[in-house]
């Protein structure tokens, strides 16, 4: 289904595609060490351009890649590539697409992943552009609540943080409205979901949009938190004010119900207490670790043979 | 009743009637006119149909699907008389595209589309009313002003 399609939306994928990305990602996640034996990847070139700096993104691409016997190119730093010299998107993408057999692209401006898919005969696979979509953190972010959970249907998801900004966040919701769940949306004033986002979902989920950020922290299976981003903010106070507002700490975690899940798509700067990493509860690096299992799923099932 | 006609007949040209009141030199603003085109404007002229409207006669000028499809953004229920020797040849509305490619800019600055790839913009139809459209690159929408101001 999957074969020589670029990735660029979680639009693109629909609940079968998702349930077989899973079914792929438990075969890789069971047989992680023996797919380097088997070589299904071999003589195969995934390339990275990174236009935006990313640790896990691009580290679990490259290490998914290596883990399927394939090899990796990477741009090393956009600073010192042609993007500088002012070369355009698109004649980066005629060049790669002749040294690769699958792209990888993050950019900082959103549809940067669709024009690359254009120009490319080799599938496109976006890691994330502008504060539009990241596809591929949005189908980590459904594995774990399935693999945690056990299902993802009919759980309670609060979202927490940037979800002005925040592209997974962007993602997950549009994601997650193949599934009944129950979304409670958390953020400051000027953080807010965009409208365009808000419209996409809003008779699809069942979507609330919350100041009692204790009563949801009682109530959710999952609490997803995201980065507020200083940068954001002109008055640092008032990002100082706020996050205290956000954060969370044991006290918090020891109010959520049995069987629940925190999230974090990382990187963490100040929601979440380190304390809390020590809990049951805490599952975002969890999270980050099943990139690998996804993403190896996912280069097999569009560039394998 | 006062029967003056206060924009006078053309001899070849087009006239786009049914312009909604007020927004005729928005529609002026994306055709170009050249110096063999004189120009009559209607503004707030009563109209039957639409209580007031504005008209434009264009002599010696012919306009290009591109620019109807600019026209429709405007004034989505335009009507167009192509007019030779003083009579009207062919007459009809203007059309909303379901796509809408390479004639509006997109609103968001962050979108690739702004920066000078060699691609056109591309938006397909939302809703004809109110008038909003969509970015197939960034996603995002834009509406009525949006649009015109970006024509």
């Amino acid at each position: 289904m999957l074969k020589n399609k670029s990735l660029i939306s979680v639009s693109d994928l629909d609940k079968g595609d998702i349930e077989d990305i899973f079914e792929k990602a438990d075969y890789m996640y069971q047989n992680m060490n023996n797919m380097r034996q088997n070589e299904p990847m071999k003589l195969k070139i995934l390339s990275t351009l990174f236009y935006e700096p990313s640790t896990r993104t691009r580290l679990s691409f490259e290490s998914a890649m290596e883990r399927l016997g394939g090899s990796v190119i990477s741009m090393a730093d956009s600073k010192t590539s042609s993007f500088s010299k002012g070369e355009t998107l698109a004649d980066t993408i005629r060049i790669v697409e002749s040294y690769s057999d699958i792209i990888v692209i993050r950019h900082p401006l959103e549809g940067a992943a669709l024009l690359a898919s254009r120009f490319s005969s080799k599938p496109v696979i976006n890691a994330g552009d502008g504060s539009g979509e990241h596809p591929t953190q949005t189908l980590v972010d459904l594995y774990t609540i399935k693999k945690e959970l056990g299902d993802i249907e009919n759980k309670e998801i609060t979202i927490i943080g940037d979800l002005k900004y925040g592209r997974t966040v962007h993602s997950l919701l549009l994601a997650l409205t193949r599934y009944h769940v129950k979304i409670n949306l958390v953020s400051p004033a000027n953080l807010k979901l965009p409208d365009y986002v808000y419209k996409e979902i809003k008779n699809k989920l069942d979507v609330n949009i919350i100041d009692d950020i204790e009563q949801s922290i009682k109530q959710s299976d999952v609490l997803y938190i995201t980065r507020i981003q200083k940068e954001r903010f002109t008055d640092k106070n008032e990002y100082y004010k706020l996050i205290g507002s956000y954060k969370i700490t044991k006290k918090e975690v020891e109010k959520m119900k049995e069987n629940s899940i925190i999230m974090h798509p990382l990187p963490r700067i100040d929601e979440i207490d380190v304390e809390v990493d020590f809990m049951k509860k805490a599952k975002y690096f969890k999270q980050a670790s099943y990139g690998i299992p996804i993403r190896m799923a996912l280069i097999s099932m569009i560039a394998g043979d | 009743m006062d029967r003056t006609l206060k924009i006078s007949k053309i001899k070849d040209g087009t006239v786009i009637d049914h312009i909604p009141a007020g927004k005729a030199l928005k529609v002026l603003n994306i055709i170009n006119i050249g110096e063999n085109n004189s120009i009559s404007i209607g503004i707030k002229v009563p109209s039957n149909k639409m209580r007031e409207k504005d008209v434009i006669k264009i002599e010696n000028r012919f306009l290009e699907k591109i620019e109807l499809d600019k026209i429709a953004m405007i004034a989505p229920n335009a009507s167009i008389s192509i007019i030779k020797n003083y009579d009207i040849i062919e007459k009809f509305s203007v059309d909303l595209p379901q796509k809408i490619i390479g004639i509006l800019k997109c609103n968001n600055q962050n979108c690739i589309t702004n920066a000078g790839e060699p691609v056109n913009s591309e938006f397909n139809l939302v809703s004809s009313n109110p008038l909003t459209v969509k970015c197939v690159y960034c996603k995002r929408e834009m509406a009525d002003n949006e649009i015109i101001n970006n024509l």
